[in-house]
Formats: C-alpha cells, sequence, structure tokens
C-alpha cells in the first residue's frame, strides 16, 4: 500500500449517498462485489429494509451534509418483499422531488433506481450513470446556502417536517 | 436514543483483511488507528480473518476485558457474517443488537479499483457504522412457531423426490401438480443417460409411492394461485381445474375412453408432443398418477355443445364418476416451507428459421423423438418419420438454443449427454447412420465421457461445426444439412431423412409469475435465482422458500434428485426446529407523539396497523408487522419508529457517512 490516506474531502468529485433495499437492491450490490464489477467508488450506501422506509427526511438530511446526489434503489414494482412498499415508494419520491425544486434543488438530483438481487451489473452501470449525471450538473452545495449557525440542521429539519405534514394531511 | 446516556459508550471497532481480499485494496492498519480516534471508540483493532474462531475471540475476549457496550466489525456483508458478529457479542454477554457492520467488502475493496478512493470511501462507511452502533439500543429476540406441513409445487421428478423426502420424515406434504398427471418431463423419456434405464422403470414405481403415501395429498391438474405470510406460516390458495371426474368415485378402468363417442382418438396429445393423438375423455400416458382420466371441456361435446351420447357415463356404469357439472374449486392450506419444483420447458427451434423446424415435417425436436422412442408413445416405440418410413440417415443438430447469444448464452448441460443417448438409440433401432453436429462435446459427469466413447465406437459420425442451415434435398422429405465442418475446413453437405434438434432448457413461460407468486428472485435467464450459488443453492431469499431442480437452472436427473433431497432437509431443518428467528425489526408507535391522523394505516400490506379509538392514536401488531418501515418513513409526526432502522439510527448513519473527516 503506497498510498497515503487522506483526510481532507476536498475533491470535487460528487458525493452521492444511495439508500437500497435490503432483499433486492442490497443484494444486487453485493453480487455486483463478489462479481468484481467495478463501479464509481463516490457512491455510499445505506441498508434500510425496504425502498418504503427512505423517509423524505434522509434524502434532505443527505442534502444539508454536503450530498450532490441521492439514489434510492428499490425491488423492481411488483417485487417488492413487502408486497407493494415500492409503489408508495414511487410516490414519495415525487413527493420529495416537489418540495426538492422548492427549496432550490434540482429534481434530478434524486433518482430511483430499480435493481433486483440478480442484477449487480444493471446496478454498477446505474450508479455510474448516476454518477456521470450528478457530475454534469456540479457540486451542489446546500449547505452553504443556509447560515453557518449551529441550528441549520434543526432548521431544516423543522421545514422538512412541515413540507411532510402539508403534503400528508392533502394525500 | 431518547434518554441515553452517552458519554458510557464503550465501542470496539475491527477492521477484518479477509486475507487480502480487503487489505489488498484498503490500508487497513491506517484505517485502524483514524478509527480509534474517533468519538467513543474504546478500542481499534485489525485482524486476518475477524469471522474466524480466533477473531470472534478476540472480540469476545475484549467485550470482558475492555467493558465494550458497541461493536463494530468492518468486513464484508452483513448479509454473511452479521449473524456470526451477534452471535459473538451474545456469548460475552453483550446484547446481540448492538453490532453493527461495515461492508467494506462487496461495496468497497471489490468494487473498487483506485486505493486512495477505496480507503475514503472505507473511512466513510466505517464512520457511519460507529455513529450508528452507538444509537443502538438492547433488543429481545424474536421467535415464531413453524406450522409442521410442508407444500411441493411441480410433480416433476425434483418434486415427487422431495415429497417422498419429507413424507418419510413423517411430515405432511401437499403435492401440487398442474397437469393430470405427476412425472413430469422424465415421464416423456424412453431411456436415461448414461445407464440407459428406462426411464419409467425407474420412475413410476416413485410415482405410485407418492399416491400411496399416507403423508402425502396429491393435489394434480391443480395450481397455486396465491402464498400469503411468511417463513413458517404460509397461507396457500389452490386452485384444483374441474377434472369432470370424481376422484374419489373413478377405480382407473379406462373404460369411460372406450366409451367415448368418438372412436377414434383424433385430438393431438400434449403429452405426446402431438404426434400422437387423444380422445376428449383421456389419460397423458398408462402408468400415469393418479390412474385417472380427465375431460377436455373444449372438445368434449357434452360439455362444449350440451348434446352428446354420453357413451362415457354409460360405460362407467354404476359408479357415476363422471360429473359434467364440477367447478372449478380454491383449496386453502397453511405450511410451514415451500419446496418450489416447477421445472423447466424446451427451447421453440421454430424461431430459428434455418433448422426448418414447423416447415419440414422431417426436422424433428428432441423431445418429438423421446417420444417416438418411447414404448409407450405414438408410435408404440417404432422410430419412424411421419409417413411411416424408417429413417436411414439422420442428423442430429446440438446446441439449438444454448451457446447462442441470440438465445441462451448458457449452456444447457444436458443436451450433449442426451443427444449421445439419442445417436444411440437411434442406431441401435434402426441401425440409421447418424451424423451429431456439435460445437464442442461436454461429458463432464460420472460415466459420461465412458458413454461418449462407447457411442463413437458404434459407429455415430461426430462433425465438429455449427450446422448453417437445413433444407430440402427433394421433394420426398430428404433434407440436405449445410455444416461448416471446422475440423476439415470446409463446408459440408449431408444428404439425411430426418433431423433431430437437441432444443435447449429454457425456464418456464410462466417462471416469473410463479416466482412472484412465491416471493422469489430470478437471475437474468430466468431461472429461479438461489439465495447463494455455492453455499446456499437450495435457499432463496424467502426464509421459507426452497427450489430444486431444473426451475433453479438447467441440470440432469441424477442432480436434480441430489437437489431435491437437499431441499426436503432444507425444510425439514426448519420444521423440526419448531421455530424459527425473526429480525426484531418491527415498527411501533409512540403514543405520546401519534396524532392519530390513520396516515400510516392504509400503507400497511398487513393490517398491522389499527386506530385504538378510545386514546385516538395508531397501534402497530408486533406479530402481523413485517418490518418494512414504509409506516414510519410517512408518519408526518415521527410517533412511529421501526427497531433496528430508528430516524436516529439512520440519521446517524447518514452523518458518519457525510462528516467524518
Ligand atoms: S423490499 Fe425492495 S423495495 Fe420493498
Amino acid at each position: 500500500m503506497s498510498d497515503t490516506p487522506h483526510s481532507e474531502a476536498a475533491s470535487s468529485e460528487p458525493r452521492i449517498v444511495a439508500f437500497m433495499c435490503n432483499w433486492c437492491s442490497y443484494t444486487a450490490s453485493d453480487l455486483a462485489g463478489t462479481a468484481r464489477i467495478k463501479y464509481s467508488p463516490y457512491v455510499r450506501i445505506i441498508r434500510v429494509m425496504c425502498s418504503g422506509r427512505v423517509d423524505p427526511t434522509f434524502v434532505l438530511k443527505a442534502f444539508a451534509l454536503g450530498a450532490d446526489g441521492v439514489m434510492i434503489a428499490g425491488c423492481h414494482p411488483g417485487d417488492c418483499h413487502y408486497i407493494e412498499q415500492n409503489y408508495k415508494t414511487i410516490r414519495r419520491v415525487a413527493m420529495v422531488r416537489y418540495f426538492m425544486e422548492q427549496m432550490g434543488i434540482d429534481a434530478d438530483r434524486l433518482r430511483l433506481v430499480w435493481a433486483s438481487a440478480a442484477e449487480g451489473q444493471h446496478l454498477a452501470e446505474s450508479i455510474d450513470q448516476f454518477v456521470a449525471d450528478v457530475r454534469r450538473m456540479g457540486p451542489l452545495n446546500w449547505s452553504a446556502n443556509w447560515d453557518e449557525n449551529d441550528q441549520r440542521l434543526e432548521a431544516l429539519e423543522d421545514i422538512v417536517q412541515e413540507h411532510a405534514e402539508a403534503m400528508e394531511v392533502q394525500a | 436514543m431518547i434518554g441515553q446516556d452517552r458519554s458510557a459508550l464503550r465501542i470496539g471497532v475491527y477492521v477484518c483483511h479477509c486475507g487480502t481480499n480487503i487489505a489488498g485494496v484498503v490500508d487497513v492498519e491506517a484505517l485502524t488507528s483514524w478509527a480509534a480516534g474517533l468519538p467513543h471508540v474504546a478500542l481499534a483493532r485489525h485482524y486476518k480473518y475477524m469471522c474466524s474462531d480466533p477473531g470472534q475471540e478476540l472480540v469476545k475476549r475484549d467485550i470482558q476485558e475492555h467493558n465494550l457496550n458497541r461493536i463494530v466489525v468492518a468486513a464484508c456483508s452483513p448479509n454473511l457474517h452479521e449473524p456470526t458478529f451477534r452471535r459473538a457479542a451474545e456469548n460475552a454477554g453483550l446484547n446481540r443488537f448492538l453490532v453493527q457492520m461495515a461492508n467494506i467488502r462487496e461495496q468497497v475493496s471489490w468494487v473498487t479499483d483506485d486505493h486512495h478512493e477505496a480507503y475514503v470511501k472505507a473511512q466513510a462507511h466505517l464512520a457511519a457504522a460507529i455513529r450508528r452502533v452507538a444509537m443502538h439500543e438492547p433488543l429481545q429476540r424474536q421467535f415464531v412457531q413453524i406450522r409442521p406441513q410442508a407444500l411441493v409445487v411441480g410433480g416433476g421428478i425434483a418434486g415427487i423426490q422431495a415429497a417422498l423426502t419429507l413424507a418419510d420424515a413423517g411430515k405432511d406434504v401437499i403435492l401440487v401438480e398442474r397437469e393430470p398427471s405427476i412425472g413430469g418431463h422424465m415421464a416423456m423419456f424412453d431411456k436415461t443417460f448414461p445407464t440407459l434405464d428406462c426411464a419409467a422403470c425407474i420412475l413410476t414405481p416413485k410415482m405410485t409411492a407418492v399416491k400411496l403415501h399416507p403423508n402425502i395429498r396429491l393435489l394434480t391438474y391443480s395450481s397455486v394461485e396465491s402464498v400469503e405470510g411468511s417463513v413458517g406460516n404460509y397461507h396457500v390458495k389452490i386452485r384444483r381445474k374441474p377434472r369432470y371426474i370424481n376422484e374419489e368415485l373413478c377405480v382407473g378402468c379406462m373404460l369411460c375412453i372406450e366409451g367415448c363417442v368418438f372412436t377414434r382418438a383424433r385430438f393431438p396429445n400434449p403429452f405426446d408432443q402431438g404426434l400422437g393423438t387423444r380422445k376428449p375423455v383421456w389419460v397423458p400416458f398408462a402408468q400415469a398418477v393418479p390412474p385417472i382420466p380427465v375431460i377436455d371441456p373444449e372438445t368434449c361435446l357434452e360439455i362444449a355443445r350440451g348434446k352428446c351420447q354420453k357413451g362415457c357415463v354409460e360405460a362407467c356404469g354404476e359408479r357415476s364418476a363422471i360429473e359434467f357439472d364440477q367447478q372449478e374449486q380454491v383449496e386453502e392450506y397453511d405450511v410451514g416451507a415451500i419446496i418450489v419444483t416447477t421445472g423447466f420447458r424446451t427451447f421453440d427451434p421454430s424461431v430459428i428459421p434455418y433448422y426448418g423446424y414447423g416447415k419440414y415435417p422431417n426436422v424433428y425436436t428432441s423431445l418429438e423423438v423421446e417420444r417416438l422412442l418411447n414404448a409407450g408413445g405414438p408410435t408404440a416405440g417404432k422410430l419412424v418419420l411421419r409417413d411411416g418410413s424408417v429413417p436411414r440417415r439422420v442428423g442430429i443438430v446440438h446446441c439449438v438454443g444454448s451457446r447462442d447469444k441470440n438465445h441462451h448464452a448458457y449452456c444447457s448441460r444436458v443436451c450433449c449427454m442426451y443427444a449421445l443417448k439419442l445417436a444411440h438409440l437411434v442406431r441401435e433401432k434402426t441401425g440409421a447412420e447418424v451424423y451429431n453436429c456439435y460445437i464442442d462435446i461436454r461429458t463432464p459427469g460420472k460415466g459420461f465421457e465412458e458413454f461418449y466413447n462407447r457411442v463413437q465406437d458404434e459407429g455415430v459420425h461426430f462433425i465438429r461445426g455449427k450446422v448453417a442451415d437445413v433444407t430440402p434435398a427433394d421433394g420426398n422429405g430428404h433434407l440436405t444439412m449445410t455444416v461448416d465442418d471446422t475440423l476439415l475446413g470446409s463446408i459440408r453437405q449431408l444428404d439425411v431423412d430426418m433431423v433431430i434438434l437437441a432444443v435447449a432448457l429454457e425456464p418456464q413461460g410462466d417462471a416469473n409469475d410463479v416466482r412472484r407468486t412465491f416471493g422469489i428472485s430470478c437471475s437474468a435467464e430466468g431461472f429461479f435465482l438461489e439465495k447463494h450459488p455455492k453455499l446456499a443453492p437450495v435457499n432463496t431469499a424467502n426464509d421459507g422458500v426452497f427450489v430444486a431442480g431444473a426451475c433453479q437452472g438447467a441440470k440432469d436427473i441424477p442432480d436434480t434428485v441430489a437437489q431435491a433431497d437437499a431441499a426436503a432437509a432444507k425444510a425439514l431443518a426448519i420444521i423440526d426446529a419448531g421455530q424459527i428467528e425473526l429480525e426484531p425489526n418491527t415498527a411501533w408507535i409512540e403514543a405520546a407523539m401519534c396524532s392519530g391522523c390513520k396516515t400510516c394505516i392504509p400503507l400497511c400490506p398487513y393490517q398491522a396497523i389499527s386506530r385504538d379509538e378510545e386514546r385516538a392514536i395508531a397501534v402497530i401488531d408486533p406479530a402481523l408487522c413485517k418490518g418494512c418501515g414504509t409506516c414510519v418513513a410517512a408518519c408526518p409526526s415521527g410517533a412511529a419508529m421501526q427497531h433496528l432502522f430508528s430516524d436516529e439510527q439512520v440519521h446517524a448513519e447518514l452523518e458518519g457517512l457525510m462528516l467524518h473527516l
């Protein structure tokens, strides 16, 4: 190992968080690993049981913490381990995209991907594609738009909460 | 967690080298010393193989000697070794749910070429796990009872074998087959390679055993309509097509077939691949199990048009087993485990126009020839062409639909051997010259290569090359096969009077619906996906559902039987354990925060959420909750929570991913 560990995140590479459901997409990412399929290292994966667990606050918190893109990956429609929850994910993503626009974030920075447990290759390609697209959009730097005060995350979460409530009440 | 004293946290961090799998890409020593400096980390170590006994011992000793109260292991996927480290923690007296893994093998070292980026990503994943585990709380282990019955779906040799093994072990088995008889493809074959034992001689005793076994309930002409529930407790609905013959009353005398007003059998018999004929009341083959005819509603005059002299009813006499008014029925069962053995179908070669199948009558599929060779088949075992003549020169085309990127890229594994078997049988029965045109001959199996040598010694011609096309040689049905002989380096033209296409095995046409019904996955080519190709070959992503036979991938009879027994053993293991552990990742409602808005209630596909009218809040029944977390994500007031995936835990993970540097 000649690499020296670095301690500064000063790079201009995109930073992407991907939420993956345990049953299909996370397994697909394991399969991509087992098959040694190389894909962009700028994506960091969080496991959830189902894409339906992805809370709007997860997405907005990721942006607030400096992510340039967020991916949600689940089972193909009709294949959700919990019957139909990924259809609810589709609707929720539409909602989150809507309030991303209100908050000045390009809605295309949130991407929904379907990958079955067998689709390691497809998942890797989707990640590469998303990284390329986000790179084209450039850095988001959303948190820089906020006051540099310690309360900024709380403020953000309040807004998220308000929007979530507003949307849920309407729905 | 609310009220948790974070100052008391003592996190132990373990970075695994996994030999060179991780350490060859990620600087594990640097990663370990970096992690040691993170908040709440009491100690950090790296070790060659964390999952080994000494690796686990390290964790256990540290928990006791250093008072660790949280464990993070940066290693492979949690799908592989999370149970291992949870058990190690528990053995050292720590609650097993205070453990978190960082996946730095499948998601870092194996997918990243750049060592520097891999290191940064490993740091992120490790920091995320450390932040997350700080939010973990001790949980109770959860178990559910297993119903002692099993369901086997598909009555080919795989299903027969699995059902008999389970039934012999004393378990109640429901065996479902959609055709009128069990037996599957094996019942169509004449001989089996390489031993050439007669397929019926080895199969029919097993079929009879199924019928006679007191522990097996056989449902033929039936299919599984829906499956609900999860491991240990599946509720299954089975749709039973009307046979129009009462199975309890029928004695299998077959007199109704003789009595049918159609004196001549004139409808194509699907079991004979359409080469033979049947009457509207028919059995697929003589040794069918159950030995009960079935009436085809489309061709039966009484059912289709309501007017017939009903010779069958007369022949049946006072047994009165014929019931024209039978209706489709749905039966319901509760089972603890399911074995899916739905088999394969053969590739339809008419989609490859240059082989002339469907155009020239003397081009056959291998399955059609199996029926012609079979003594119980349409020609009583005589290998004759459609005009009744005996073929003198026969060409066999290997790899039809297999190893062909336009169709199936995979090798169907059995075609070389069955093509050799057919070559042998054709020669034995007719003395014809046989030409096997192959790409490669693949004979890996016990006695397979020896069989290949034998067939060569018998004078079968082998031509290495792809068949370019099959064309009519004259107007008399003779055919010319054009082959690119790669050993001679020239194009050859062979005059033959019969062409046999060694067709691929492929997934059943409805495999995609079937996998949805059972909540399992398919691999890219459409065969059912096993949980792990090496270490869990009959398990699936659905814990109580197992697969065996050709529905999981093309394979021969010995491998199918072995796999069926493996699946039966796996099903037995969970049934006999009596209970199975579940992830305690259920959702619950924090009463004080619930506004009673009911948003969550319709989101639950399991009806686990109801409204407590008195308190005007939602409540979740933990026994019904499967832990998807959709209600948690939807709750506008944050009152819905999920064990192991709380908002705090995932938020902490996010912070670790993004802020660690
Ligand atoms: S479990 Fe994969 S999307 Fe629901």
